[in-house]
């Protein structure tokens, strides 16, 4: 089924998605919210730029975008599978559960942030340029690439991992990278470690026709936590 | 060595005590011991005092009523700036640093402004009502209500009501998650909740598999860290509230300890078992209405719009203005939490000394709500420190359409308020996950000493409405008439808008 959302406001639009079964594709989308909120079981590809929390709480549809997102791409996500051709916006996979993000271009400040993972719901958030300040802040879970593709400086910004107590990140560059906070270990990735994340980066490269299999033999960043348990020493019971 | 002698003392009428051994196997913290004098090889029942806190459990399940708990009666010397309290405070923080934690509500002798008002009732004129003869309405439904009349072309009035939640009376069980109480807790809530025609909130733990039978009773919570959030979890509740604040904590935002996230724990939060679950104060996609705008929005979305999105903040120095924004959110219920709300856990000195009470909070939102002409927009639910009927009516007629009790519910189920539900060894199986203890509260019964109080507590409410000559709750919803003040000040009048009694 194609819609024009054209006009057609966030609201009106969704509720047409709500109805169709199997495949939407919407074209000259300018800007609705919520577009796939909850949505377990469609394919739902979009041409222009889908307004802010596209795909949150999403449940296992698949959303492809021809275009740039914009904020809270993925807000809460469950299972499913997010591409966006182009940038995203600021809160990229807040708090995602499961499924999978892959971004072409650049993300906003606080990607990843809160991420978790629960027994086989490991989500992975694969940013192809530079992510901006808080990547992976509160990270709880689950897996961040960052590729930094034709990015010349370090490809994040500050305070990367900022209470992370779980899940990895995972950073391309040549670079050195400076000024972690103290709950970060930091260390380059052996060639173990690349391979975990070597289906993601041939999913990536099929999904934006690059090879995948050339990007893991780059030079990355490890980033994991220094403990399950931040706060445990921030406490005295009185 | 222990440099705090200790608060409390275990009094033990030897004379009654039949070294049954019951206070040994029911004390959680070790105080009873069964001890064998060395010379005379005889059975002695030994407490150390420095363990008690006070939770009364083996006061109430002594057979034989030997036990009694009493202050230790050390005191330090007298000094009215330095209380012994502050002087052991520095001395914990000395030793161990680290922010002092505390639990359940202030215990602080702020001014308590329920205590300050007085209700009216009808003499001769404007007949009091008997609630026993006649009928006497406190169902109250909560929601956004409609500004106009809406007509079809052939004039017909279409229904423009938006999704509401009805409830028997203006009383709702306040969240309280799974994790900072036990699943024998939550139940006894949901259970209580159905049978009543009320709600419980599950809290920001997520939702236990085995609860959501009780859905058409429950609001699910969405905090911070998403805590067993997913398109299941929020179409399964009545309702789902966004929560910004905690009243026993404004600011602040929780950490449940690793050590208390178990298997079943784990399964509802859906986080991995043994790390901290962290939900930090602020929201990170929240920074202004229109951010708060966004996310009411995408959960109204992910729920095709059936349910009421409730915003629960802490009451605030500018509850007002930030209940203003929120009601043009597009929420359907605003939730405020005075300072004396409880909490499974706070920074002490963040709930001793941050917020405001819930009466001042309410009076100013109600009246800004009202001068705004956006009152009808929302409606308020207030919580932090509601202990009686009395107090439900009198919030009610300072403009609240419903209050949720925390404290008041746990209390129902045994709590005697030790303050410690923290170190997570609840005595009283509630805040606990200890399976030996949570065993202890059993939901059968659980569930219907909650039924009681609220019962109990609905005819007082009817009672005191009759009183008034008042026959529906929705009559006495900000009818600030019916309140007198006793002993404030014109400001604090003022701010409540009410007359001194008297006047």
């Amino acid at each position: 089924m194609r819609i024009v959302a054209d006009n057609l406001d966030s609201m009106k639009l969704n509720q047409r998605i709500r109805k169709a079964s199997g495949s939407v594709l919407i074209d000259r989308c300018f800007g609705q919210r919520y577009i796939g909120s909850g949505s377990k079981d469609k394919k739902i590809t979009i041409y222009g730029t889908p307004g802010n929390a596209l795909g949150s709480y999403l449940d296992g549809a698949t959303i492809i975008v021809h275009g740039n997102g914009q904020d809270m791409i993925g807000d809460t996500m469950n299972s499913g599978e997010i591409v966006i051709h182009g940038n995203a916006g600021d809160g990229l996979g807040y708090a995602m559960r499961g499924g999978m993000i892959f971004v072409r271009g650049s993300a906003g400040c606080r990607a990843g942030i809160h991420m978790k993972q629960y027994q086989d719901q490991k989500p992975a958030l694969v940013i192809g340029g530079k992510a901006g300040s808080f990547l992976g802040e509160y990270m709880a879970g689950g897996m961040i690439i960052v590729l930094g593709l034709g990015i010349e400086d370090a490809p994040v910004g500050d305070f990367t991992g900022t209470g992370m107590h779980g899940g990895c990140i995972y950073i391309r560059t040549n670079r050195e990278l400076a000024g972690l906070p103290a709950q970060v270990h930091s260390e380059i990735a052996a060639w173990e470690d690349k391979q975990e994340i070597l289906p993601l980066l041939l999913r990536f490269g099929a999904h934006f026709g690059c090879d995948g299999r050339a990007l893991a033999d780059d030079r990355y960043y490890l980033l994991k936590p220094n403990t399950a348990r931040p706060y445990a020493q921030l406490y005295t019971k009185n | 060595m222990n440099l705090i002698y200790p608060e409390f003392e275990v009094a033990r009428n030897t004379e009654r005590c039949t070294k049954c051994g019951i206070c040994v196997k029911q004390c959680p913290n070790g105080v009873h011991a069964l001890k064998v004098d060395p010379t005379t090889g005889e059975q002695k029942l030994a407490a150390d005092d420095s363990r008690c806190v006070d939770c009364q459990h083996c006061v109430v399940f002594c057979p034989v009523r030997a036990l009694k708990i009493v202050k230790s009666g050390n005191v330090y010397r007298e000094n009215a700036y330095w209380a012994q309290k502050t002087i052991n405070e520095i001395h914990l923080q000395a030793e161990h640093s680290g922010v002092l934690l505390s639990s359940m509500g202030s215990p602080e002798p702020y001014p308590v402004y329920f205590d300050r008002i007085l209700l009216n009732a009808s003499q001769v004129t404007n007949p009091p009502i008997d609630p026993l003869r006649e009928p006497m309405e406190t169902r109250v439904s909560l929601g956004a209500k409609p500004k106009t009349i809406e007509r079809d072309p052939a004039g017909r009035i279409v229904n423009n009501l938006g999704p509401q939640i009805e409830l028997s009376l203006p009383v709702m069980f306040s969240a309280m998650s799974y994790g900072s109480i036990s699943l024998n807790a939550h139940e006894s809530l949901a259970r209580a909740a159905e049978e009543l025609g009320i709600m419980y909130n599950a809290g920001e733990g997520g939702l236990h598999e085995s609860l959501y039978k009780y859905g058409r009773n429950t609001i699910v919570q969405v905090a911070s860290g998403r805590f067993g959030v997913h398109p299941d979890y929020l179409n399964c509740g009545a309702a789902i509230e966004i929560k910004m604040g905690q009243g026993a904590k404004p600011g602040i935002g929780g950490h449940l300890p690793g050590t208390k996230i178990g298997a079943d724990i784990s399964r509802t939060r859906m986080i991995p078992e043994g790390t901290d679950a962290i939900s930090p104060a602020p929201h990170h996609d929240i920074y202004s209405i229109e951010d708060l705008r966004q996310l009411v929005f995408s959960l109204k979305e992910a729920t095709d719009y059936q349910k009421p999105v409730i915003v629960k903040i802490a009451a605030v120095h500018n509850a007002a203005a930030i209940a203003s924004g929120i009601a043009r959110s597009g929420a359907d219920i605003i939730a405020i939490d005075g300072f004396r709300g409880g909490t499974g856990a706070a920074p002490t000195r963040i709930r001793d000394h941050v917020g405001i009470p819930i009466e001042l909070a309410l009076a100013s939102v109600d009246q800004r709500l009202r001068e705004e002409g956006i009152r009808d927009s929302v409606s308020l639910v207030v919580g932090g420190g509601i202990r009686s009927s009395a107090d439900v009516v009198k919030a009610v007629a300072l403009g609240a359409d419903s209050v949720y009790i925390g404290t008041a519910a746990l209390v129902a189920l045994g709590c005697r308020l030790c303050r410690n539900c923290h170190a997570g060894r609840c005595a009283w199986g509630i805040a606990t996950q200890d399976p030996e203890l949570v065993k202890r509260l059993n939901p059968n019964t659980g569930y219907k000493r909650l039924v009681n109080l609220v019962r109990g507590w609905q005819h007082e409410i009817q009672e005191m409405m009759g009183g008034m000559g008042i026959n529906a709750i929705e009559s006495l919803r900000g009818n600030r008439l019916m309140l007198r003040g006793i002993g404030l000040n014109e400001r604090e009048l003022e701010i409540l808008g009410i007359k001194h009694a008297g006047e």
